[in-house]
Protein backbone atom coordinates (compact mmCIF):
# COMPACT_ATOMS: atom_id res chain seq x y z
CA UNK A 1 0.00 0.00 0.00
CA UNK A 2 2.61 2.22 1.00
CA UNK A 3 4.64 2.01 -1.89
CA UNK A 4 1.74 3.26 -4.21
CA UNK A 5 0.98 6.21 -1.65
CA UNK A 6 -2.13 4.90 -1.29
CA UNK A 7 -2.66 4.21 2.37
CA UNK A 8 -3.32 7.87 3.15
CA UNK A 9 -6.37 7.89 1.47
CA UNK A 10 -7.50 4.83 3.55
CA UNK A 11 -10.00 7.06 5.62
CA UNK A 12 -11.00 9.32 2.08
CA UNK A 13 -12.08 5.68 0.57
CA UNK A 14 -14.88 5.10 3.15
CA UNK A 15 -15.91 8.82 2.51
CA UNK A 16 -15.77 8.14 -1.64
CA UNK A 17 -18.04 5.00 -0.72
CA UNK A 18 -20.74 6.32 0.91
CA UNK A 19 -20.75 9.51 -1.51
CA UNK A 20 -21.09 7.15 -4.46
CA UNK A 21 -23.38 4.38 -2.67
CA UNK A 22 -25.72 7.40 -1.34
CA UNK A 23 -25.66 10.21 -4.48
CA UNK A 24 -26.99 7.63 -7.12
CA UNK A 25 -30.49 8.14 -5.71
CA UNK A 26 -30.13 11.86 -6.84
CA UNK A 27 -29.20 10.98 -10.45
CA UNK A 28 -31.35 7.72 -11.01
CA UNK A 29 -34.20 8.43 -8.25
CA UNK A 30 -34.18 11.96 -8.67
CA UNK A 31 -34.47 12.81 -4.94
CA UNK A 32 -34.23 16.35 -5.53
CA UNK A 33 -32.45 16.80 -2.55
CA UNK A 34 -29.61 18.84 -4.96
CA UNK A 35 -32.19 21.72 -5.98
CA UNK A 36 -32.91 21.38 -2.01
CA UNK A 37 -29.32 22.70 -0.88
CA UNK A 38 -30.72 25.26 1.48
CA UNK A 39 -32.79 22.99 3.46
CA UNK A 40 -30.45 19.94 3.44
CA UNK A 41 -27.81 22.94 4.31
CA UNK A 42 -29.78 23.52 7.34
CA UNK A 43 -30.36 20.17 8.33
CA UNK A 44 -26.91 19.11 8.19
CA UNK A 45 -25.06 21.83 9.50
CA UNK A 46 -26.99 22.36 13.23
CA UNK A 47 -26.25 18.45 14.05
CA UNK A 48 -22.66 18.27 12.45
CA UNK A 49 -21.80 21.51 14.37
CA UNK A 50 -22.77 19.23 17.62
CA UNK A 51 -20.60 15.67 16.59
CA UNK A 52 -17.57 17.84 15.34
CA UNK A 53 -17.73 19.15 19.38
CA UNK A 54 -18.24 15.87 20.79
CA UNK A 55 -15.68 14.92 17.77
CA UNK A 56 -13.54 17.50 19.35
CA UNK A 57 -13.78 16.60 22.93
CA UNK A 58 -13.41 13.11 22.45
CA UNK A 59 -10.22 13.49 20.13
CA UNK A 60 -8.87 15.88 23.06
CA UNK A 61 -9.93 13.08 25.68
CA UNK A 62 -7.95 10.21 23.45
CA UNK A 63 -11.94 8.26 23.41
CA UNK A 64 -10.75 7.77 19.58
CA UNK A 65 -7.71 8.65 17.89
CA UNK A 66 -6.46 8.35 13.70
CA UNK A 67 -3.88 6.52 12.38
CA UNK A 68 -1.96 9.35 10.31
CA UNK A 69 -0.70 6.86 7.85
CA UNK A 70 -4.11 6.29 6.51
CA UNK A 71 -5.24 10.08 6.63
CA UNK A 72 -4.55 12.70 3.91
CA UNK A 73 -2.66 14.58 6.77
CA UNK A 74 -4.31 18.03 7.22
CA UNK A 75 -6.11 19.02 10.51
CA UNK A 76 -8.70 21.39 11.48
CA UNK A 77 -9.58 23.25 15.37
CA UNK A 78 -8.66 20.86 18.13
CA UNK A 79 -6.79 18.38 15.70
CA UNK A 80 -9.53 17.35 13.59
CA UNK A 81 -8.51 15.78 10.39
CA UNK A 82 -10.40 16.94 7.31
CA UNK A 83 -11.77 13.31 6.58
CA UNK A 84 -14.27 14.06 9.94
CA UNK A 85 -15.04 17.12 8.76
CA UNK A 86 -16.04 15.53 5.28
CA UNK A 87 -17.76 12.56 7.32
CA UNK A 88 -20.17 14.94 8.72
CA UNK A 89 -21.73 16.45 5.16
CA UNK A 90 -21.39 13.19 3.37
CA UNK A 91 -22.95 10.89 5.67
CA UNK A 92 -25.64 13.46 6.80
CA UNK A 93 -26.11 14.05 3.20
CA UNK A 94 -26.56 9.86 2.56
CA UNK A 95 -28.96 9.68 5.20
CA UNK A 96 -31.46 12.41 3.47
CA UNK A 97 -30.46 10.79 0.37
CA UNK A 98 -31.86 7.99 1.68
CA UNK A 99 -35.32 8.80 3.34
CA UNK A 100 -35.93 10.83 0.40
CA UNK A 101 -35.23 7.94 -1.68
CA UNK A 102 -37.51 5.70 -0.10
CA UNK A 103 -40.21 8.26 -0.57
CA UNK A 104 -39.66 8.90 -3.66
CA UNK A 105 -39.97 4.72 -4.64
CA UNK A 106 -42.72 4.45 -2.10
CA UNK A 107 -44.57 7.96 -2.47
CA UNK A 108 -47.63 6.66 -0.34
CA UNK A 109 -45.12 6.56 3.02
CA UNK A 110 -44.96 10.53 2.37
CA UNK A 111 -48.62 11.04 2.15
CA UNK A 112 -49.47 8.99 4.89
CA UNK A 113 -46.65 9.42 7.69
CA UNK A 114 -44.80 13.18 6.64
CA UNK A 115 -47.97 15.80 7.61
CA UNK A 116 -49.16 18.23 6.61
CA UNK A 117 -48.05 21.33 5.66
CA UNK A 118 -47.58 23.31 9.59
CA UNK A 119 -46.94 26.60 7.63
CA UNK B 1 -17.46 11.44 30.42
CA UNK B 2 -16.52 8.37 28.16
CA UNK B 3 -17.52 7.19 25.08
CA UNK B 4 -20.03 4.78 26.10
CA UNK B 5 -21.42 7.52 28.17
CA UNK B 6 -21.50 10.00 25.69
CA UNK B 7 -22.99 7.78 23.16
CA UNK B 8 -26.06 6.37 25.29
CA UNK B 9 -26.52 10.62 25.83
CA UNK B 10 -26.60 11.06 22.42
CA UNK B 11 -29.35 8.33 21.68
CA UNK B 12 -31.31 9.59 24.52
CA UNK B 13 -31.08 12.96 23.13
CA UNK B 14 -31.85 12.57 19.65
CA UNK B 15 -34.94 10.30 21.00
CA UNK B 16 -36.30 12.87 23.17
CA UNK B 17 -35.84 15.41 20.57
CA UNK B 18 -37.75 13.89 17.66
CA UNK B 19 -40.28 12.59 20.27
CA UNK B 20 -41.45 15.81 21.95
CA UNK B 21 -39.86 19.00 19.72
CA UNK B 22 -40.58 17.61 16.30
CA UNK B 23 -44.04 17.20 15.70
CA UNK B 24 -44.69 14.13 13.37
CA UNK B 25 -41.94 11.82 15.28
CA UNK B 26 -39.51 9.86 12.87
CA UNK B 27 -39.50 7.36 14.88
CA UNK B 28 -43.60 6.13 14.61
CA UNK B 29 -43.29 6.26 10.74
CA UNK B 30 -42.31 3.22 9.12
CA UNK B 31 -40.22 5.85 6.23
CA UNK B 32 -38.04 5.69 8.94
CA UNK B 33 -36.88 2.34 9.58
CA UNK B 34 -36.65 1.42 6.36
CA UNK B 35 -34.34 3.86 5.40
CA UNK B 36 -32.35 2.46 8.60
CA UNK B 37 -32.76 -0.72 7.78
CA UNK B 38 -31.14 -0.02 3.99
CA UNK B 39 -28.64 2.46 6.23
CA UNK B 40 -27.22 -0.05 8.86
CA UNK B 41 -25.59 -2.57 6.39
CA UNK B 42 -23.84 0.42 5.03
CA UNK B 43 -22.83 1.47 8.21
CA UNK B 44 -21.34 -1.77 9.30
CA UNK B 45 -19.47 -2.07 6.11
CA UNK B 46 -17.99 1.33 6.65
CA UNK B 47 -16.90 0.74 10.08
CA UNK B 48 -15.43 -2.23 9.54
CA UNK B 49 -13.50 -0.54 7.26
CA UNK B 50 -12.68 2.32 9.74
CA UNK B 51 -11.79 0.26 12.62
CA UNK B 52 -10.41 -3.27 11.53
CA UNK B 53 -6.54 -4.02 12.74
CA UNK B 54 -4.43 -4.26 9.51
CA UNK B 55 -1.21 -5.80 8.72
CA UNK B 56 0.37 -2.69 10.07
CA UNK B 57 -1.22 -3.79 13.62
CA UNK B 58 -3.52 -0.67 13.45
CA UNK B 59 -6.96 0.56 12.49
CA UNK B 60 -7.51 3.69 10.72
CA UNK B 61 -9.72 4.98 13.78
CA UNK B 62 -8.86 3.37 16.99
CA UNK B 63 -10.42 3.64 20.85
CA UNK B 64 -9.11 3.95 23.66
CA UNK B 65 -10.31 0.28 25.81
CA UNK B 66 -11.12 2.40 28.59
CA UNK B 67 -13.55 4.80 27.21
CA UNK B 68 -15.94 1.68 25.71
CA UNK B 69 -17.94 -1.16 26.81
CA UNK B 70 -15.78 -3.39 24.48
CA UNK B 71 -18.63 -5.23 22.55
CA UNK B 72 -17.56 -4.88 18.80
CA UNK B 73 -19.67 -5.32 15.73
CA UNK B 74 -18.41 -5.48 12.62
CA UNK B 75 -14.93 -4.42 14.06
CA UNK B 76 -16.12 -1.11 15.53
CA UNK B 77 -17.36 -0.78 19.41
CA UNK B 78 -21.23 -1.04 19.83
CA UNK B 79 -20.87 2.70 20.84
CA UNK B 80 -20.41 3.30 17.28
CA UNK B 81 -23.80 2.31 15.94
CA UNK B 82 -25.24 4.05 18.69
CA UNK B 83 -23.27 7.41 17.43
CA UNK B 84 -24.65 6.87 14.14
CA UNK B 85 -28.24 6.38 14.83
CA UNK B 86 -28.62 9.46 16.71
CA UNK B 87 -26.62 11.18 13.80
CA UNK B 88 -28.86 9.60 11.74
CA UNK B 89 -32.23 10.34 13.46
CA UNK B 90 -31.58 13.91 14.22
CA UNK B 91 -30.61 14.54 10.62
CA UNK B 92 -33.66 13.04 8.79
CA UNK B 93 -35.90 14.37 11.61
CA UNK B 94 -34.44 18.25 10.82
CA UNK B 95 -34.66 17.42 7.05
CA UNK B 96 -38.40 16.74 8.12
CA UNK B 97 -39.57 18.99 9.91
CA UNK B 98 -37.85 22.03 7.69
CA UNK B 99 -40.07 20.36 4.88
CA UNK B 100 -43.71 20.34 6.97
CA UNK B 101 -42.88 24.02 7.52
CA UNK B 102 -42.83 24.60 3.97
CA UNK B 103 -39.27 24.97 3.49
CA UNK B 104 -38.10 24.05 -0.06
CA UNK B 105 -40.60 21.01 1.02
CA UNK B 106 -41.40 20.13 -2.46
CA UNK B 107 -38.99 18.69 -5.42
Amino acid sequence: MRRFGVAKFGYMAMLAFTFCGSFWLEVVLKTGVLRRWKRALISILPVSAVFLVWDAYAISQGHWFFNRDRMLGIYGPYGIPLEEFLFFIIVPMAAILTIEGVTTVKPHLREKEFGKDEK
Amino acid sequence: MIYSDLAIAAVLIAVMVDLFVFKNSLLTRAAFWISYSIILPFQLMTNWWLTHYRADGKAIVMYDPETIIGTRIAAAPLEDLLFGFALILSTMGLWEFWGRRGFQRDK
